[in-house]
């Protein structure tokens, strides 16, 4: 019995000596992970910023998906040039309106599979495209302006719109992975937006190969179509996303050179590229990232004083964005144009009317506006109060724990406080913000819902989308209601890019989006994307002749030409 | 004893229906609206579709009957091993998504729990009898007892993963493996799991050394070591007397701090990005994930609730005054 306690501890100090020996030995080569692994170093790409929580769904149908399923497994019929503004056809080989605008036919390329050998036929196009019947289905609104799709041989698909929405359409073109018929007939309707579709097939470049709580691991398939029809192969066997459980891990990840491309947001990341960490981004100078989508103020215009446009205007005219983009972000992001309209998009910039109507920082042109539509200081508590007398108090909400947008709240309320306006940054969480912002519920937000796509109808339509609902899910937060510019909005969704009435709406609304200021734009959100290369080379970059894809692994990015990158990435030799 | 152990039994049956009925009622209390948080993500942009899609993700969280019926599923459900289903990881069962998380978690937490209490009473008795080690282990126990588990763990990460590049950063296993039953397997889980252990362990051994050096120093000072000690007894002898009796009090302890030390497994493996409980409990607050989140404080209340009542058991093996109550009530 005296012994006993002894002879446990000297077995539990040799354990313990036997695992610190085994990390001893062994450390060295994980380090660099060059050796011993299955999915050797050169092969394999590293990738996190996507997602945050384990995958859990394969099904490209409804988002939640695990990183890449649609992009590097499903794909849609055709994905969107951000470099050249147009849709460059990938299942389809092309796709042409009638000249009426009524029909618009589409016609697969030839020789598409799926990775169980099947062909991909029109049958699937009309299968995927009808899915939309179902309410679930989060396209299901398309159905209130196409009339009847048709597949009128093996290649061909013929839809027949009620209401030709061009722009809409083409966005639902590139947005919408087309899934296999033959898999998915024989799921019932509520199986459509359940299922988990474990070990999915798709018509893409690579097959599911393994997953686990901390990672989605996909394997280069053999015989990509794009391989013999657009000349286009994926560098990397095998991509491995790492879910993300901190930025600062994935921090750590990549400047030990275990990550290849953290598409987290990464605060100080000009420091890193000045130090010796050998980390890239798309740009060697600020702004470093390109700009993915535009963080705007949200008024609540349904509420007192928020409803009033010279109270809008003068708030707009506090804000000091460099201050944000300088001393929050490190100059990281971009201020954002008083259009709100993203850089890619400044060919339909109506210069004239920002001069014109545009605002800028100027303290004391935001009290004069103020004073000039009959809001003083009658108490003397050196704010503002409304016309009737009574005081102003406002919150500004943004998520607790996004530590740059409270940041930046911060700023924003300052700049107001400065200007006479009693705004304070109040942090709710982010559960109890969607709740505020989905139901109205709050004086002033920011929000980011609006990226780069294939027109600013997607912008225009989150700003002046009607009718407003009890609750808002996805578009105009603001609750603004302008009859004439939700018009304006429908009339750009019919129209063609190629048309000159194009550019004139588009110049149409930013006047009325100038004037009414529904929203307050502040600044471009970057696409964040760090990259080393320490197993891979010629990442998108401004450099000539690098290639110009979005370097990002973010849903929704691969048919936005994501994809591309990784064709275009080349492995370092192996040493 | 049968009627000790049928006592404890009923207590623990009732701590456990206290438990899970609070572990249901709370989430609820929580602002925010699970079915809201799926509409929002699935961004309903068609007015007509949001009715019938809040219809039907009510019915699939079992959402769409009165609250004490809903109370009652909970329960059938549970019975029959069915937590339902993840709202943050949509389509999942809760109980596949916490299945997968719980062994690396256990293998945190058994082992950080047992080795910390071990070695920690171990060394604190030591240090009750040694100046010298008494002088480096009070401070150094003070200081890592009162450290936070999150500060310990970054400061682990920071200097031996990032710095000096012995320990990988983050993950469950190396990112270039699939789980087999290899060695080399083996190994990457042990590499990953050795930095979020030692800051587990670190912190929990502290307390408990100062634990058991003040427990010893007390005992010594007792009147039953004085006496021992006035008869000539050798000082060896007197030590494991005292020993023995300053065991107890840290028994309970254990029993105390096991709450404790799954709070601090929690935050541990969030900064090493370990794929254990921690950050899905992490994430199911943020995203109303009611039932993730009954899900796993359910396996905490069970966890804590199975090692007390073992504690339990224990005390009644080492602590004979436990034993002769217990006889002396029977006759």
């Amino acid at each position: 019995m005296r012994t006993r306690p002894r002879y446990i501890a000297a077995l539990f100090t040799a354990v313990l000596l036997a695992t610190t020996a085994c990390e001893g030995g062994d450390s060295g080569s994980s380090g660099n992970s060059s050796n011993g692994g299955q999915y050797p170093r050169n092969e394999t790409l590293y990738t996190s910023g996507s997602a945050w929580g384990p995958p859990t769904t394969w099904n490209p149908i409804v988002p939640g998906y695990a990183t890449g399923t649609v992009g590097l497994v499903y794909e849609p019929l055709f994905i969107f040039n951000p470099e050249k503004l147009e849709l460059e056809p990938w299942l389809a080989e092309k796709g042409e309106w009638s000249a009426d605008n009524k029909t618009y036919t589409v016609t697969l390329r030839d020789g598409v599979k799926w990775s169980d050998d099947k062909p991909l036929t029109a049958d699937d196009v009309k299968y995927t495209v009808e899915l939309g019947k179902i309410k679930a289905v989060p396209y299901s609104n398309l159905w209130n302006w196409l009339a009847s799709v048709e597949a009128t041989d093996q290649r061909t698909v013929k839809f027949t719109f009620s209401d030709p929405r061009v722009q809409e359409w083409e966005n639902w073109l590139y947005e919408n992975a087309i899934v296999p018929k033959h898999i998915w007939e024989s799921r019932s309707e509520a199986d459509i937006t359940t299922h988990k579709n474990e070990k999915p097939v798709g018509s893409g470049p690579y097959v599911y190969q393994a997953h686990a709580q901390d990672r989605m691991v996909w394997k280069k398939k053999d015989g990509w179509w794009a391989e013999k029809a657009l000349n286009l192969k994926v560098a990397p066997t095998y991509v491995v996303d790492i879910v993300n459980s901190s930025n600062e891990v994935a921090l750590g990840l990549l400047t030990s050179g275990r990550l290849d491309l953290s598409n987290n947001f990464l605060p100080g990341v000009a420091n890193l590229l000045k130090g010796d960490f050998k980390v890239k981004t798309y740009y060697a100078e600020p702004p470093y990232m390109l700009s993915a989508n535009t963080a705007m103020l949200i008024p609540n215009t349904t509420k007192a004083p928020m409803n009033d446009v010279a109270f809008r205007k003068a708030l707009a005219e506090s804000i000091e964005v460099k201050k944000i983009v300088e001393g929050v972000y490190g100059n990281i992001v971009k201020a954002s144009n008083p259009t709100g309209l993203l850089p890619v998009y400044d060919q339909y910039v109506d210069q004239a009317t920002v001069s014109s109507s545009g605002f800028t920082f100027d303290t004391n042109k935001a009290k004069a506006t103020l004073a000039a539509a009959g809001y003083k200081d009658t108490n003397g508590d050196g704010k503002v109060e409304d016309k009737a007398g009574k005081p102003i108090s406002l919150k500004l909400i943004v998520p607790s724990g996004w530590t740059d947008w409270m940041e930046a709240a911060r700023v924003i309320a300052e700049g107001a406080q400065a200007a006479g306006l009693n705004i304070v940054a109040e942090f709710p969480d982010a559960a109890a913000l969607d709740d505020a912002r989905t139901a109205g519920k709050f004086d002033l937000l920011l929000n980011n819902w609006t990226g780069v796509s294939n027109t600013p109808w997607t912008y225009y339509n989150y700003l002046f989308q009607m009718p407003v609902q009890a609750q808002q899910f996805s578009a105009n937060f603001s609750r603004y209601q302008n009859q004439a510019a939700w018009e304006l909005v429908q009339k750009l969704s019919r129209t063609p890019s190629s048309d000159p009435a194009y550019k004139t709406t588009i110049a149409e609304l930013q006047k009325i989006q100038l004037t009414e200021m529904p929203a307050i734009p502040l600044w471009y959100n970057g696409m964040w994307a760090q990259y080393t290369e320490s197993a891979w080379t010629n990442w998108p970059s401004e450099a000539a002749g690098a290639p110009k894809d979005f370097p990002s692994t973010w849903n929704n990015m691969w048919e936005l030409g994501s994809i591309k990158m990784l064709t275009q990435l080349k492995p370092v030799s192996s040493k | 004893m049968r009627r000790y152990f049928a006592r404890k039994v009923a207590i623990y049956l009732l701590t456990f229906f206290v438990a899970v009925t609070l572990n249901w009622l709370i989430p609820r209390f929580m602002p925010g609206d699970p079915v809201l948080r799926m509409l929002t993500r699935t961004s309903v942009s068609n007015p007509d579709a949001i009715a019938p899609m809040r219809e039907y993700y009510n019915n699939v969280f079992g959402l769409d009957v009165p609250l004490w019926r809903q109370y009652l599923n909970y329960w059938a459900e549970l019975l029959q091993g069915n937590m339902g289903i993840s709202v943050w990881l949509f389509p999942a069962p809760v109980t596949e998504v916490i299945l997968d998380a719980v062994p690396y978690t256990l293998a945190l937490l058994i082992p950080s729990i047992l080795l910390s209490w071990y070695a920690g009473n171990k060394v604190g008795a030591l240090a009750a009898r040694r100046k010298w080690l008494d002088n480096t282990v009070l401070p150094l126990g003070y200081a890592l007892t009162a450290t936070p588990y999150m500060w310990i763990a970054i400061v682990l990460a920071w200097s031996l993963a990032i710095i000096a590049g012995v320990f990988p950063v983050a993950g469950g296993y190396s990112f270039d493996l699939q789980p087999s039953w290899s060695l080399v397997f083996f190994n990457s889980l042990i590499q990953h799991w050795f930095l979020p252990f030692l800051s587990l362990f670190l912190v929990a051994f502290g307390g408990w050394a100062i634990g058991m050096r003040n427990m010893i120093i007390y005992e010594l000072e007792a009147d039953y070591a004085n006496y021992l000690e006035a008869l000539g007894a050798p000082r060896r002898l007197i030590r494991r007397y005292a020993f023995r009796n300053a065991l107890l009090p840290q028994l309970t302890g254990l029993a105390l701090q096991l709450g404790v030390l799954v709070a601090g497994a929690l935050v541990t493996e969030i900064v090493f990005g370990y794929p254990g409980l921690g950050r899905l409990i992490l994430m199911a607050i943020q995203n109303q994930d009611f039932f993730l989140l009954q899900g796993a404080f359910l396996f905490i209340v069970i966890g804590v609730l199975i090692a007390n009542f073992v504690i339990d058991i224990v005390y009644v093996l080492v602590d004979p005054r436990t034993r002769t109550g217990m006889t002396g009530g029977a006759a």
